[in-house]
């Protein structure tokens, strides 16, 4: 759900505005680091990618189905700043295109789904793989805590959000334990659908995977000595 | 490719040759952001506020109806609104403050005008919006993005999206119709162990495109930017006409400031 025109005011507009811009402008030098100078071609297709699978829908159980937001996901597969540049393209196509999500709330959209779902996601899956064994289970469970929690702390991001300037005054308590709880669930699919993704990924092309660098070993190669007199043949 | 040539994004688009199709992207994306700010601005609280947010739905009503875009395509961009529909109607439930009782609900005043408002200004912004997406091409949005001064990388990257959505959109697409037709029928979690792959490869043919699009565009002579022609001058009557919207808007609001 994106924000739309008019729901925070107009400071707490400008000063997300601001971070969304600061972020982006710090992304567009980082992300020139992860794909040097092939960032325009790849992370457009990547973020081509995550429009996709935004409309790829999985079923949950009941008849209802959800589908990915993708930030930490993205961000476990290309980095964390091209992570960012792709959901920040992604939103304002999203805002231009279908009207989802007003232009004057872009900056919100980015700082929630671009900085603080990929920051929280990737944060996370970095603190996990750290700690945990360096194998693909550990890999795929540090990306699943990491996409599991990147959902309900860019919706507490949001509340906190209302918070500050909001335009109606709500218990802010109940806000956030209801958005907080609905957003448990929301990430509980998303991490089931990042795992699913990312082991597939892992599966056959490991090498695609940036989060999982720590995975891949130079090829077992043995030396063979070459039987003498073999060469001249 | 036989239905809708543009895709999942170009069906956004409807084609025609109305003063609002012709205008310069840019001016058009200035036009709606300096609309919703118009909008945005108008205070839910004063007593006048709702015949200011008439008086703009009538110019937004107004400005879909010069530019040829009919009440169906307007109510198609109305869609994306509906959760948040959802919480605004929740609003007077939740919010504290003096209670009204209406139809056997006990309601909050404050929410009730709140979530007037923010459905009031929510709604008239995707009117506005979808009136810009229904009259413009992506490709010449991108080109608007661009003349406001969008940084280069960011226009690149937008620029390849837009033009690949619909070819990875089609590769999803012809996955499912694969998958369908060998009798899959997603109903239960289960079915993660087939989506979640159908994802996964999805990924890695949107990477592998992306690379080899580069390479492509490497040996054709790609430094990083794009060769766009001359950049054609923006007469002031141009401007006046793209203004027209956001600039009646801020008349009605000011209407409102000094009458009411």
């Amino acid at each position: 759900m994106h924000v739309p025109d008019g729901f925070l005011d107009a400071p707490t507009s400008m000063a997300t505005g601001a971070l969304a811009a600061g972020t982006v402008a710090l992304a567009l030098r980082g992300s020139h680091r992860e794909l040097d100078e092939r960032t325009a071609p790849l992370a457009g297709l990547t973020a081509a990618f995550v429009f996709a699978v935004q409309m790829m829908n999985f079923p949950v159980g009941a008849g209802t189905s959800g589908h990915l937001i993708g930030g930490a996901l993205t961000a476990v597969l290309v980095g964390p700043w091209t992570a960012v540049l792709c959901m920040t393209v992604v939103l304002l196509v999203q805002a231009v295109l279908f009207a989802d999500g007003g232009l004057t709330a872009l900056g919100t959209n980015v700082t929630l789904m671009g900085l603080v779902a990929v920051g929280v996601g990737y944060g996370v899956f970095r603190l996990l793989t750290a700690v945990l064994p360096r194998t693909r289970t550990g890999v795929l469970t540090a990306a699943g805590v990491g996409a599991f929690l990147s959902v309900p702390a860019s919706a507490l991001a949001f509340v906190g959000l209302f918070a500050v300037g909001g335009v109606a005054d709500v218990p802010l308590g109940t806000v956030a334990a209801t958005m907080g709880g609905i957003h448990l669930l929301i990430g509980l699919g998303e991490a089931a659908i990042s795992v699913a993704v990312l082991g597939a990924v892992l599966a056959v092309r490991p090498d695609l995977v940036r989060g999982a660098a720590a995975l891949r070993r130079p090829a077992d190669l043995a030396r063979r000595s070459a039987p003498a007199g073999a060469g001249a043949r | 490719m036989g239905a809708g040539h543009g895709g999942v994004l170009g069906a956004a688009y409807v084609p025609g040759s109305s003063v609002v199709h012709r205008l310069a992207p840019h001016l058009k994306l200035v036009a709606v952001l300096g609309f919703a700010v118009v909008v945005v601005a108008t205070p839910v609280h004063a007593g006048w506020a709702w015949a200011a947010y008439a008086g703009h739905l009538a110019l937004v009503l107004g400005a879909a109806a010069v530019a040829g875009v009919g009440p169906r395509r307007l109510a198609r961009g109305l869609v994306v609104e509906v959760p948040f529909v959802v919480f605004a109607l929740l609003l007077p439930v939740v919010a504290e403050g003096p209670r009204v009782q209406v139809a056997g609900l006990s309601l909050s005043e404050s929410g009730l005008t709140a979530a007037g408002g923010l459905l009031a200004k929510a709604t008239l912004s995707v009117l506005a919006a979808t009136v810009l997406a229904a009259t413009t091409d992506p490709r010449a949005l991108v080109r608007g993005l661009e003349r406001l001064r969008l940084p280069t990388v960011l226009v690149q990257i937008l620029m390849f999206m837009v033009r690949y959505t619909d070819v990875v959109g089609g590769e999803l697409r012809r996955m499912r119709v694969a998958r369908e037709s060998r009798g899959f029928r997603g109903r239960h979690l289960g079915a993660l162990r087939v989506l979640g792959p159908a994802a996964g490869s999805l990924f890695i043919r949107s990477y592998e495109r992306g690379e080899r699009v580069h390479l492509a565009m490497l040996s054709r002579g790609y430094t990083g930017r794009m060769p766009t022609g001359p950049v054609a001058a923006v007469r002031a009557g141009a401007w006046m006409t793209a203004l027209a919207l956001p600039v009646a808007a801020a008349a009605v609001l000011a209407c409102g400031l000094l009458l009411g």
